[in-house]
C-alpha cells in the first residue's frame, strides 16, 4: 500500500510571532521555520505503518517555495520514501493545497492520505476535510489511533469531551491529532540515508490547478495583552473580588 | 560565498536541538550541582549516530566534515547544555582523527566503531604538569621492550579519564637532546586505560563538574607496539594536524555558550521591571547585549570560515586559531553580561547564566591559552620573530 503524507513548512513553534509593521501579515524574515507539528506526527503514523509491514512506500508531499524541500527532507530522514515538491511563490490557501493535493492523489494512486489536523501557522483546519470532499473518500479526522484492516480502517478520533471511533473504507484520507503519537526525531545515519531519496519539482501549472487565492488577508493584529495579574493576601479577599469586582460568583 | 546552512545542515542542527530540549537547564543545574557524569544526555547523542559525524563512513561514521561537526557541537552547547554537555561527547567527535588518518586497516576496524556507538570513551592524555603548553617537552616516557612499550609518566587535566577505558597518549620514545627538532621523538598510542598502571585523581574545578578533569600518573603500563598510531616519532605531528579542527570545534561551544547566556540575558531584560519600566529599556543594559551578538556573530563566521578552509583541505591555521581567540572571548563577554543584566539573581544558581559563567573560563583557556595564539598569529601572520 502507498501512502501520501502531506506537510506544511510553518515557523517553528518556538518563535515568538511578531505582526508586520504595516499589519499584511506576520514577520517572516531571520525566522526558524520547521515542519509543522502536527505533519511530523502524520509521517510518524505512516513511518510506524510500513515499520508493521502494513505500508510499502511512503511519499512526503510539501507545497510552496523552494525552501519546502528542507522539510521534504526531514521527512525523508524520518523515514518517508520520497518526496514532491508543488513549487510555487503564490500564497496558498486551503482550498488550492487541497486540490493540488488531489491532482497528486489521482496521479500516485495512494490507499491512504495523512496529513495534520491543522498548521499551526494559519489554524485552518479545512485541508484535509476538502481534500474528502474533492476525492469523494471517507474521512478520520483527528485521529488519536487509527489501525489498519483490510480495506479499511479504525480510526479513534478526539471530540468535545470524548473518543469516537469510526471504521471508514479505504482509500481514505486521516487528519492527526496531537495524542496519535509522539514524532521521532532523525538519527544522523537517516539524514545522510534521506540525502540520496529522491525529491521531484512540480509546479501547480504542471497539475493543471488554479491557486488564485479566493480569500483576502484584510489585516493581521497582534492579540491584546493581557494586563497583569494581582496577588491576594488570604482567601478572604479572594472571595471578595472574585464576588464583587470580578462578578464571577 | 554562502552563509546559508546547507539541508542536511539544518537537519542537524534541528536534530540536535530536538535531543538537547529532552535535558533542560534543570537538569545541568543538578549536574553542576552533584557532578556525575551525563550518561544518558552522552547515551542518547550515541544511539542517534552523531558521535560519528566527522569519521569515515566505512566504520560507521558519516564521513562529514568539521563544518558539520561544529554545528553539532554549538547546537548542543546553545541549548543550555554548555561545555559540560558538549565536553561529555567532544573527544569523540575529533579525538580519534590521528587513528582514522594514520592508523592501519585493521586498528581502525578495532577503535572506530565502538567509538562511534559510544561503547567506548576514550580520554585524551597529553598535558602534563611540567611541560605546560610547551607540548615538546613532555617527560612521559615509553621505553620500547620487544613487542610493548613500557610507559611511565604522568599527565594533567586529562577529561574524562575517571570513566574513560581508552587513552590517546603522547609520550617520549627519543629524548629530547637526541632529536634535531623538540617536535620529534614523541610518539602516539591509542591503548586501554589499564588501572593497575594507571592511578586517575580527579582534579576540583571552578566549573563543568559533570565531566571530570584529572591527574593520571602512570607506572609500568605496558603498551603493545600494534597500539601505536602511525610511525615512532611521529605523534606530536599528528596531533597538530587534529589541532585546527578541535580549536574550531571549541569556538563552536564557545559561541553556542554564549548564545544560551545571551538568550537569557535578554528575556531577563524584558521581564524585569524596575523603576517603572523593563530593565532593557535602558541603553546601558541593551547596548553590551547588542555589543554580545555583534562579537559573537562575528566570531561565529571566523569559525565557520576555518571550518570551510579545512573541510576544502586547505591551510586554516591562522583562521581556527583566530576563531578560538574570538569565540572564547565573545562567549565570555556574552557571559559576563548575562551575570550583570541580572544583577543579584545572577549571582544565583537557580538563574544559570553564573554557571556559564564559570564554564566559559575554559575555551579561553584550553586546550590553548590566549596568549599562545596571539603568540602564534604574531609570528605566522605578522611576522614578527617568534617569541615561544
Ligand atoms: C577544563 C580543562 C580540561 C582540559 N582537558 C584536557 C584534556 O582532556 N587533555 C589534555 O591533554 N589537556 C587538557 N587540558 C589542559 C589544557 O590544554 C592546558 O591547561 C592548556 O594547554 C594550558 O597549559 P597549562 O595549564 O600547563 O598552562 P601553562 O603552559 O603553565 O601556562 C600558564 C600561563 O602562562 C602563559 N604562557 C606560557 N608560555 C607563554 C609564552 N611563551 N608567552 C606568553 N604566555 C605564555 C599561558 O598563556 C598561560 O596564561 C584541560 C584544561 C582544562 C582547564
Amino acid at each position: 500500500m502507498k501512502v501520501l503524507i502531506a506537510i506544511k513548512r510553518v515557523i517553528d513553534y518556538n518563535v515568538k510571532i511578531r505582526v508586520k509593521s504595516d499589519n499584511s501579515g506576520v514577520e517572516t524574515a531571520n525566522v526558524k521555520f520547521s515542519m509543522n507539528p502536527f505533519d511530523e506526527i502524520a509521517v510518524e503514523e505512516a513511518v510506524r505503518l510500513k515499520e508493521a509491514g502494513k505500508a510499502e512506500e511512503l511519499v512526503a508531499v510539501s507545497m510552496g517555495v523552494a525552501q519546502c524541500q528542507e522539510t521534504i527532507r526531514t521527512a525523508l530522514a524520518m523515514g518517508a520514501d520520497r518526496g514532491i515538491l508543488v513549487q510555487t511563490d503564490a500564497e496558498l490557501q486551503p482550498l488550492a493545497v487541497a486540490k493540488l493535493l488531489k491532482a497528486l492523489v489521482d496521479k500516485e494512486q495512494p490507499q491512504l492520505v495523512i496529513l495534520g489536523k491543522q498548521a499551526i501557522d494559519d489554524d485552518s483546519n479545512q485541508t484535509g476535510q476538502m481534500l474528502a470532499a474533492l476525492l469523494g473518500w471517507p474521512q478520520g479526522t483527528f485521529a488519536s489511533k487509527v489501525t489498519l484492516g483490510d480495506g479499511k480502517a479504525e480510526v479513534v478520533r478526539e471530540i468535545d469531551g470524548g473518543l469516537e471511533t469510526v471504521e471508514i473504507k479505504l482509500p481514505a484520507v486521516v487528519s492527526t491529532d496531537l495524542r496519535l503519537n509522539e514524532p521521532r526525531y532523525a538519527s544522523l545515519p537517516n539524514i545522510m540515508k534521506a540525502k540520496k531519496k529522491p525529491i521531484d519539482t512540480v509546479t501547480p501549472a504542471d497539475l493543471g490547478v488554479d491557486v488564485a487565492p479566493r480569500l483576502v488577508t484584510l489585516k493581521v493584529e497582534e492579540p491584546a495583552k493581557r494586563k497583569a495579574g494581582v496577588k491576594v493576601a488570604s482567601v478572604a479577599e479572594l472571595v471578595d473580588k472574585l464576588k464583587n469586582e470580578a462578578k464571577v460568583i | 560565498m554562502d552563509f546559508e546552512f546547507d539541508e542536511t545542515q539544518v537537519q542537524i542542527r534541528d536534530s540536535i536541538q530536538k535531543i538537547c530540549a529532552a535535558y533542560g537547564d534543570e537538569y545541568w543545574l543538578e549536574k553542576d550541582r552533584h557532578g556525575g557524569f551525563p550518561d544518558d544526555f552522552a547515551r542518547d547523542i550515541a544511539e542517534a549516530g552523531w558521535l560519528g559525524i566527522a569519521l569515515p563512513e566505512r566504520y560507521g561514521g558519516a564521513g562529514l566534515g568539521v563544518t558539520e561537526a561544529a554545528i553539532m557541537m554549538m547546537a548542543i552547547a546553545e541549548s543550555g547544555a554548555g561545555f559540560a554537555g558538549a565536553s561529555a561527547v567532544h573527544i569523540n567527535i575529533f579525538g580519534l582523527k590521528p587513528v582514522a588518518v594514520h592508523g592501519t586497516e585493521e586498528q581502525k576496524r578495532a577503535w572506530l566503531p565502538p567509538i562511534i556507538r559510544g561503547e567506548h570513551r576514550a580520554c585524551f592524555g597529553v598535558t602534563e604538569p611540567n611541560a605546560g603548553l610547551d607540548t615538546a617537552r613532555i617527560q612521559t616516557r615509553a621505553e620500547r621492550q620487544g613487542g610493548e612499550y613500557l610507559v611511565h609518566g604522568a599527565k594533567i587535566w586529562t577529561s574524562t579519564a575517571q570513566s574513560a577505558n581508552k587513552i590517546l597518549l603522547l609520550a617520549r620514545t627519543a629524548p629530547l637532546e637526541a632529536t634535531p627538532n623538540p617536535i620529534d621523538g614523541l610518539t602516539l598510542f591509542y591503548t586501554d586505560l589499564d588501572r593497575r598502571h594507571v592511578q586517575v585523581k580527579e582534579i576540583e574545578k571552578m566549573g563543568r563538574k559533570a565531566v571530570d578533569s584529572n591527574m593520571v600518573f602512570i607506572d609500568g603500563l605496558r603498551v603493545p607496539v600494534d597500539h601505536r598510531i602511525g610511525e615512532e616519532g611521529k605523534g606530536f605531528r599528528y596531533l597538530l594536524e587534529g589541532f585546527n579542527p578541535e580549536r574550531i570545534l571549541i569556538a563552536a561551544e564557545a559561541v553556542g555558550l554564549g548564545r544560551a547566556a545571551l538568550r537569557k540575558a535578554t528575556q531577563y531584560a524584558k521581564e524585569r521591571h524596575v523603576f517603572g519600566r523593563p530593565i532593557g529599556q535602558n541603553q546601558g543594559i541593551q547596548h553590551p547585549l547588542a555589543r554580545s551578538w555583534a562579537e559573537l556573530e562575528a566570531a561565529n563566521l571566523m569559525l565557520f570560515k576555518a571550518a570551510a578552509l579545512y573541510d576544502a583541505g586547505r591551510p586554516c591555521g591562522a583562521e581556527a586559531n583566530a576563531a578560538k581567540y574570538l569565540a572564547a572571548e565573545a562567549g565570555f563577554h556574552a557571559c559576563e553580561t548575562a551575570v550583570m543584566v541580572h544583577g543579584g539573581m545572577g549571582y544565583a544558581k537557580e538563574y544559570h547564566v553564573e554557571r556559564y559563567m564559570r564554564e566559559v573560563m575554559i575555551p579561553r583557556l584550553a586546550p590553548v591559552s590566549r596568549e599562545l595564539v596571539l603568540s602564534f598569529l604574531a609570528e605566522r601572520v605578522l611576522g614578527l620573530p617568534k617569541s615561544y
